[in-house]
């Protein structure tokens, strides 16, 4: 492991944005256990360019994210590869919470009344850090919650698991290209839970080490390999 | 759950055949019925909706899903939107399961799915593109191309998280019908895809009808 170029803790129910460079690893920790962080990706120099989970699931026959998994965009590119999970399922098909569904779940706490404990919703989380670099309700997509699995049964019935991610429980997150990363740390939509979660994740970045021949992205599927060669395609003019 | 309709096809206000490869835009009102026909079977069409009077307001998978608690599309599954407002409510279904999580195919996902040779084939986000270009008053570019439903595609999760194209549940002459809850704009690309074994490597024609409120 490199150097720790940065780290820091986002608390829970709230919401960040930053551009990571190519090269760079991005490690996320649940802190105390049952974290969620809702995250989407874009690129920064063509902010049309952007995640795409359809893409990701069927390139990879996979439904849920651990690694190996490759986060494709909507450019057949990968924006970032998951070099190591000690979790094992992140889902990335249930979307978030709205405020409709926080206030009829939890209550309605307003910042008038409850100044930092009000209840922020992801999809509100979305638009704010998106409208920082333009984007709005077109651009959003089907985002990532790391740390949340939500298993399907034969019928197709959703069951979201609660014991799913443990305190210290990471997944180190290599970028491979430029990447403007939305996230916030609102629950999952799902969370059954009776009083509103509020998860911190501590984030970490460091340099990622050059890709070997036996990288756990690249071998894990033939898909994985074309993806990262049109990352190579894209890079190949700077 | 299979449900027949019970509309007579020759009651349409609308008729029309899209070859795969084609697509369709058009509108269906707040009342109306519109049904997809597989016509030869195991054809995809992948479709987008968008609210007529605010077309930023469009179709979400992961609303809907999230909504009915349930991945797979069927009789009674209501689609609903960026603004979690019901656009539709499937009524009549001969077929039994619909994916909303594969998305459509691209040229840019072709070349990771099959080959990177297959770069410049015909693939469904090219027929959107083209569709909104060529409709340029709704004000809608790729920004606007979401996550969309692939009607009579058969795309099962395991229980261990894995995801499988199977061979389809569709066959000739099936379809689905839903009822408009808003005014809607409807995308179809009918896939021209030429890669996948679920449609024995041969894109077919869909038919799609409109029926008037209270049919
Ligand atoms: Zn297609």
């Amino acid at each position: 492991m490199t150097e720790l170029l940065y780290e820091d803790v986002l608390p829970g129910g709230s919401h960040w944005s930053f551009t990571v460079r190519r090269g760079t690893v991005l490690r996320l920790i649940d802190r105390d256990g049952g974290a969620n962080v809702g995250m989407l990706f874009y690129n920064p120099a063509n902010l049309l360019e952007r995640y795409n989970a359809p893409d990701t699931l069927k390139c990879q026959h996979t439904f849920k994210l651990t690694s190996g998994n490759c986060l494709y965009s909507d450019m057949g590119r990968v924006f970032c590869s998951i070099i190591a999970d000690s979790v094992g399922w992140h889902d990335t098909v249930c979307g978030n919470t709205t405020r409709a569904m926080v206030a009829a779940r939890w209550g309605t706490k307003t910042y008038q009344a409850c100044r930092n404990d009000w209840q922020l919703n992801g999809h509100d989380s979305f638009l704010v850090e998106g409208g920082k670099y333009g984007l709005g309700r077109r651009d959003l997509a089907a985002n990532v919650n790391w740390f949340s699995k939500v298993a399907v049964a034969d019928d197709g019935a959703m069951t979201f698991d609660a014991a799913n991610s443990n305190a210290g429980d990471h997944v180190d997150l290599r970028f491979e290209m430029d990447t403007l990363v939305l996230l916030h740390t609102c629950p999952h939509p799902l969370n059954p839970a009776a009083a509103y979660p509020r998860a911190a994740v501590r984030y970490q970045f460091r340099r990622a080490q050059p890709m070997t021949d036996d990288d756990v992205c690249l071998n894990a599927c033939p898909e994985n390999r074309r993806g990262l060669e049109n990352n190579r395609l894209y890079h190949l003019f700077g | 759950m299979l449900k027949e309709s019970t509309l007579a096809v020759a009651a349409a206000l609308h008729r029309a055949v899209v070859p795969a490869g084609d697509y369709w835009l058009h509108e269906v009102k707040t009342g109306q019925t519109f049904r997809i026909v597989d016509v030869d079977g195991n054809q995809a069409a992948d479709t987008l909706f968008y609210n007529a009077g605010d077309p930023f307001e469009r179709y979400s998978a992961t609303d809907t899903i999230r909504a009915q608690a349930n991945v797979y599309l069927g009789v009674g599954s209501k689609l609903l939107s960026t603004d979690g407002n019901v656009m539709a409510t499937i009524t009549a279904d001969t077929v039994g399961r619909h994916d909303t999580l594969g998305g459509a195919c691209a040229t840019e996902s072709n070349t990771v799915r099959y080959a990177l040779e297959k770069k410049t084939m015909h693939a469904c986000r090219d027929s959107y593109l083209l569709a909104l270009a060529e409709h340029d008053h709704f004000g809608l570019t790729k920004r606007d191309i979401g996550h969309n439903i692939n009607f009579f595609m058969n795309v099962p999760i395991t229980e261990d998280g894995g995801l499988t194209f199977a061979d389809g549940v569709s066959g000739p002459g099936k379809y689905v019908e839903m009822v408009a809850a808003m005014d809607l704009l409807v995308l179809i690309s009918n896939c021209p895809q030429l890669n996948n074994p679920c449609n024995a490597y041969n894109p077919t024609p869909i038919e799609l009808l409109i029926w008037g409120e209270g049919a």
